[in-house]
């Protein structure tokens, strides 16, 4: 009974300190601010690498859940006659809900991971702790650019989602199914309002972009520095990414839309 | 990999993303239409009842949209809806004074939007006028009402 109660005290403890530790880790890279300014190639670098090397995979994944939407769609509101309606449906259900969610999932998978693994190896390597004999603050000089990076590129990625999302429903409506082109742009301008749909799809982006590389980051710093230990930070970056994204969706679209 | 292509390549990125708001802002929300209203003038309606319309719904004539509901407001005075048209400023001096407006819906159970019908007059309607032939919106629970009614009366 005894050595039960001690677990569990051991097991909320750990997750206590654990959370404790990443918040630590939060701040004192956001402080950083300064020193990342400074230092922008470290900042460009980690952009190109979290960012433009994501854009591939953001374009076709896009592309693709724009064209089934649109299909999709088509089919559901071509039986009450309201086909018309399509440009509003895929221009709101991307810019609300698809393109920050998906935009955040695939970059857990893509960017978060890559930089969990990266931050570990360079723990399991000492290359940190070699960074600080020589007096570099490893925060300031790996995990500050990478968390900056992290929070300018996702939203940006999910800007691009969703303008290449709302086109590739043109192509399979408009093109493909013969939806009147005029009614597929006016219908999504008369409904979308900028202050509303855009801008809060933005700010959800913005909030997954800090959570996902901040987990990503502290997965990386925190790891236990055997290869082991790198595999398993790289998974859980995915994993606790993925479920943070989808629960705090949740969260924002009750905030944000819930006020009926 | 040179620091230069990395360079250029997050510039293109970040300018790409720009586009893309842009793109977002005006062409997707159409917030130029709201913002731009020197290619608009304005218009006011009354109606006894507006139904389901709501602010940014099309105005049509022949069934082409030629402008947009700015704003929907209880007129305190003689307890109507006080419309707000935009109309393009293409249909300036082109709609006449006896123009009559009815809000009509798109489809079974499309949006509500607002028709105009031309009318014969020689004088045109200007910038701040008034349409003074309005129709209200058809409210599916009074038709059937009355028609219950008058299903009663037989």
């Amino acid at each position: 009974m005894i050595s039960f109660l001690q677990t569990t005290g051991k097991r909320v403890l750990d997750i206590l300190a654990g959370l404790g530790r990443s918040a630590q880790l939060l701040i004192a890279a956001l402080l950083g601010v300064r020193y990342v300014l400074k230092n922008f190639h470290l900042l460009i670098k980690q952009i190109y690498v979290t960012g433009v090397l994501s854009i591939a995979i953001i374009s076709v994944s896009g592309l693709f859940i724009g064209m089934v939407l649109g299909l999709q769609g088509y089919s559901i509101l071509v039986d009450f006659g309201a086909e018309d309606a399509l440009g509003q449906m895929v221009a709101l259900t991307l810019l609300r809900e698809l393109s920050p969610v998906v935009a955040a999932l695939l970059f857990a998978g893509r960017a978060g991971s890559a930089l969990t693994a990266e931050i570990g190896l360079m723990k399991a390597t000492e290359q940190l702790a070699s960074m600080e004999m020589i007096g570099v603050d490893p925060v300031k000089r790996v995990i500050a650019p990478r968390l900056y990076a992290g929070i300018i590129a996702l939203p940006l990625l999910c800007i691009i989602f969703s303008v290449i999302g709302i086109w590739g429903g043109m192509l399979v409506g408009v093109e493909w199914l013969g939806v009147f082109d005029g009614s597929y742009w006016g219908n999504m301008q008369a409904s979308v309002t900028f202050g509303h749909d855009v801008l809060n799809g933005i700010i959800k982006s913005i909030v997954f972009a800090i959570v996902v590389t901040w987990i990503a980051v502290f997965q990386g710093y925190d790891l236990i520095p055997t290869s082991e230990g790198i595999s398993r930070a790289t998974t859980k970056t995915v994993v606790y990414g993925s479920l943070a994204v989808l629960g705090l969706d949740f969260v924002l679209t009750a905030l944000m839309f819930g006020d009926f | 990999m040179t620091t230069r292509w990395i360079e250029v390549s997050v510039g293109a990125f970040v300018v790409a993303a720009g586009l893309a708001f842009i793109v977002l802002a005006m062409k997707v929300s159409g917030l130029d239409y709201r913002s731009d209203d020197k290619s608009t003038y304005t218009v006011y309606a009354h109606f006894n009842n507006v139904g389901g319309l709501k602010p940014r719904a099309k105005v049509t004539m022949a069934g082409v949209t030629i402008g947009r509901v700015d704003s929907i407001q209880i007129d305190p005075q003689w307890y109507d809806a006080r419309v707000t048209l935009k109309i393009d400023n293409s249909m300036k001096n082109k709609l006449s004074e006896d123009t009559s407006a009815m809000i009509l819906t798109s489809g079974l159970l499309g949006e509500n939007y607002i028709g105009l019908i031309v009318g014969a007059e020689e004088e045109m309607i200007q910038d701040g006028g008034q349409i003074r032939d309005t129709q209200p919106a058809l409210v599916l629970e009074d038709l059937i009402g009355k028609f219950l009614s008058s299903m009663g009366k037989e």
